[in-house]
């Protein structure tokens, strides 16, 4: 009895353990069978380093920036929230609050009344990806540091992360604040939890496109290929005198500033 | 064995309730299939209608990781013909009636996708 007892478990365990290692390894095989179909777009742009360069005297009235603004923020569907839990992935500040560590005594009153345009920098090293405990934000090939919402949970170490306070969290259902009238078709919405940030416009330059804000600033700003010497943003850095923020904290920003 | 009395009417309790949903819905009207609002203007989806009604959800899943973390937002489908990975650019420009369509669907199932969210459903779809 007791014999009979161990073989039935016995059989019975290694029956389970492979039907299981047989379920187990079919789906392995059927997510390794999709790798082939997936493709980058015909006419997408490719970077090595994406870039932008930001041409800070060439920004003179508020309808400068403003250009820039709506177009990001239409692009992709950002609420207008007029308060402080504001979202926002462009906006502006003066010169003391940008550039902290870069102040100096005396400065020219042009340079301490101009406004300087500010998004999410897509740091080279960036803390954001580094503290994300789900992997909501990481950081492609090209440089671009993305999020994919689905994936955020809303803890908002990133937040806490970030030296420059490009991310914003939905405190609420952002789409209180959109006009779904006024929507634009083709991006989605976040929804209430999630954290979002400037994303390079990384689905126009799927399409071939240029980013919204760098269409609307008319040549204020640049944006191109860090790593090819040929590209447009390598010749305008040799040109000019360019800074960064917050240099001291070591993310190396991707975004540059002509003073 | 002990008790056999005992154990055997347990058992019998036992099996009875645990299946007992079988036979309370004995009598009751099979599942059917709702019927759902396919595009007019289109004959045929990205892969065939079976592969989909089963795999939709799996095959967005890679999508999605395929289009945002690899950067490869084409799919070549099993007939070759590629499609621009976007729920709200390819898929739902055919399948423009969200309501008579994914609802319908997800609702007889008892499912609760939160695609749309923050996914934009089709203008003029009520
Ligand atoms: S600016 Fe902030 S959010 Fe953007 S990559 Fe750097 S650390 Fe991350
Ligand atoms: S709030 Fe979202 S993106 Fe930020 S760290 Fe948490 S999970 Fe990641």
């Amino acid at each position: 009895m007791k014999r009979s007892r161990r073989q039935f478990l016995k059989v019975a365990s290694l029956s389970v353990l492979g039907l299981s290692t047989q379920l187990a390894t079919g789906g392995i095989v059927n997510a390794a069978e999709t790798g082939e179909q997936y493709q980058a777009t015909e006419n997408g742009l490719h970077a090595g380093r994406w870039a932008m360069v930001i041409d800070t005297r060439a920004f003179e009235t508020p309808e400068d920036f403003a250009a820039c603004i709506n177009a990001c923020h239409k692009a992709h569907n950002v609420p207008h929230i007029p308060n402080k839990q504001e979202v926002k992935w462009l906006w502006t500040d003066k010169y003391e609050h940008v550039f902290p560590e870069q102040e100096n005594n005396h400065m020219s009153e042009a340079l301490e009344k101009r406004d300087f345009l500010l998004l999410c920098n897509h740091c080279e090293n960036p803390p954001c990806v580094r503290v994300c405990p789900t992997k909501a934000t990481y950081k492609r090939a090209d440089g671009i540091v993305a999020m994919d919402y689905h994936r955020c949970i809303g803890c908002r170490f990133c937040m806490a992360g970030c030296p420059y306070g490009a991310r914003s969290f939905n405190f609420g259902n952002p789409r209180d604040y959109i006009d779904m009238a006024e929507i634009n078709p083709e991006f989605p919405t976040r929804m209430r939890g999630v954290v979002e940030k400037c994303n390079f416009c990384v689905e126009r330059l799927a399409k071939g496109l240029m980013p919204a804000c760098v269409e609307a600033a008319e040549g204020k700003i640049f944006f191109g290929d860090l790593t090819d010497p040929e590209s447009e943003v390598r010749k305008v850095l040799a040109e000019n005198f360019t800074i960064r923020r917050k240099p001291a904290v070591g993310t190396q920003p991707g975004v540059y500033y002509i003073i | 064995m002990y008790n056999t009395k005992y154990v055997l009417l347990g058992l019998i309790v036992f099996l009875g309730l645990f299946t007992s949903p079988f036979w309370a819905n004995l009598g009751s009207a099979s599942y059917e299939r709702p019927k759902l609002a396919l595009p007019a203007d289109q004959k045929e989806c990205i892969e065939s209608a079976e592969y989909m009604r089963a795999e939709h959800m799996q095959l967005l899943n890679v999508w999605r990781d395929e289009a945002l973390r690899e950067g490869k937002r084409s799919y070549v489908a099993s007939n070759g013909k590629v499609w621009t990975i976007s729920l709200q650019n390819t898929c739902m420009k055919c399948h423009t009636n969200k309501a008579e369509f994914c609802d319908k669907c997800h609702n007889s199932n008892s499912v609760n996708p939160y695609c749309w969210d923050c996914h934009v459903e089709p203008k003029g779809n009520q």
